[in-house]
């Protein structure tokens, strides 16, 4: 069985589609990120310590 | 040709609105940070998979003196910032270990089979290759997994988190460094076949480009750029969403990670990344006149071996801390001594790869009259 060759355009938009799934199913979990405890826009300058998590997290 | 373009740019401008409007500044500049970079990377055809097949199989190393110039630009700058700036910006630092060293090897033998590493596979699924979107499912998949057993990996034996810096003192770790870089370079330069060693200007511009959007990243983000943590957390919201209870394991139980589970994603610094640059990837596709030809169609049983490559692509980069950027890319510009060793072990892992790939991508029979 193969599978017919798919546009680029259409498996670009599927991908798009995919990000928008996950985006939907997070924001029905995780409810919308509250504005008034967004950090600076700049890290550098901001006298915060650094709260994002990297690849290197243990 | 108009309405494609405006949908392009509406699409751009939704992103980066949306990012701005839900989450604040910080994730408007970082949804504009990884549109750049999915722009530079599919617009100027600057990637990493690639270039270490070609300097084995073509001994082409224009690509991979690239990726070494990039990594030393971001080098030059990161280190004095990260030394006059500890206590608001973090390098990417990770332990040397078994289960990193193997967890690289089989990154590098995976990426060769997928054709993409971690930001490779973004940018092919958003320039609508259909090998890309389903190693990237896989990726989402391997990698929430792979964190579910990262204590088991970490604890087969590990070495402290070691730093250049920490050995150098930071203007020692970065001469240190920019010598190691330099001295692959020259490797490289003689490895590599007559004609095939001087990068072209797309590669030079490819490279500043990159280098300055990974040091905006630094700089906004308090942290280096990265891909392997956001698709984690992406699988991991997905797992809970299907009833897992996420949370009970260890490393979502970690504060840390704990805080981002419960999260918007649009709060995440490696999600929004993502994010821009699958948009951007899909931008640059979309932009173009000629989107370019579908990619081959391969055989069921080929796209199965994808889609387990994927899975074994992210499970393994959440073994060896991080893949191509989070520990190659960003772990060597800021001084980890893993980068370097995540580097030795994937090379090898990748030309293992490169022997594999033709019993793994095996092209679908053409239909009799079909267009070859």
């Amino acid at each position: 069985m193969t599978l017919p060759a798919l546009p680029r355009p259409v498996v670009g938009l599927l991908a798009l589609a995919a990000l928008g799934l996950i985006l939907a199913v997070d924001l029905a979990q995780s409810g919308a990120p509250d504005l008034f405890t967004a950090p600076p826009a700049l890290a550098l300058g901001s006298g915060q310590a650094p709260s994002g998590a990297h690849c290197t997290a243990q | 040709m108009l309405s494609r373009r405006a949908f392009v740019t509406f699409l751009i401008l939704s992103a980066l609105v949306f990012a701005l409007a839900m989450a604040g500044p910080r994730a408007g500049l970082l949804m504009a940070i990884g549109i750049g970079f999915g722009l530079v990377l599919e617009g100027l055809r600057f990637g990493f998979a690639g270039p270490w097949r070609l300097i084995v199989v073509e001994r082409d190393g224009r690509g991979l003196l690239a990726q070494l110039l990039a990594i030393g630009l971001v080098a030059s700058i990161a280190f004095p910032l990260l030394a006059a700036n500890g206590g608001e910006l973090s390098p990417a630092h990770a332990p040397v270990g078994l289960g990193m060293i193997l967890g690289a090897f089989v990154f590098g033998a995976a990426m060769q089979l997928v054709m993409g590493c971690g930001s490779g596979t973004l940018v092919n699924a958003g320039s609508g290759n259909l090998v890309g979107l389903i190693a990237l499912a896989g990726f989402i998949g391997g990698s929430f997994l792979g964190s579910l057993h990262l204590g088991w990996w970490t604890g087969l034996a590990s070495l402290p988190v070691l730093s250049l810096q920490g050995l150098f003192g930071a203007n020692g770790g970065l001469i240190v460094t920019l010598a190691g870089l330099a001295a692959l370079a020259a490797l490289v330069i003689w490895r590599a076949s007559p004609g095939k060693r001087l990068p072209p200007a797309r590669l030079w511009w490819a490279a500043a480009l990159i280098a300055a959007l990974a040091l905006a990243n630094l700089v906004v983000a308090g942290q280096p750029w990265g891909i392997v943590y956001g698709l984690g957390l992406w699988g991991a919201k997905l797992a809970q969403a299907g009833g897992v209870d996420v949370a009970a394991s260890a490393f979502w139980a970690n504060p840390g990670n704990a805080e981002r589970l419960g999260a918007s994603i649009l709060t995440d610094v490696t999600s929004l990344t993502n994010i821009g640059l699958l948009i951007g990837a899909f931008a640059v596709m979309r932009w173009r006149a000629d989107p370019g030809a579908p990619a081959t169609p391969l055989t069921a049983r080929s796209y199965a071996l994808v889609l387990l490559a994927g899975l074994v692509l992210g499970y393994s980069a959440r073994m060896a801390f991080g893949c191509n950027v989070g520990a190659f890319f960003s772990g060597i510009s800021t001084g980890s001594l893993h980068g370097w060793v995540w580097l030795a072990a994937a090379f090898a892992g990748s030309t293992l790869g490169l022997k594999l790939r033709p019993h793994v991508l095996r092209a679908a029979p053409q239909p009799k009259g079909a267009f070859a």
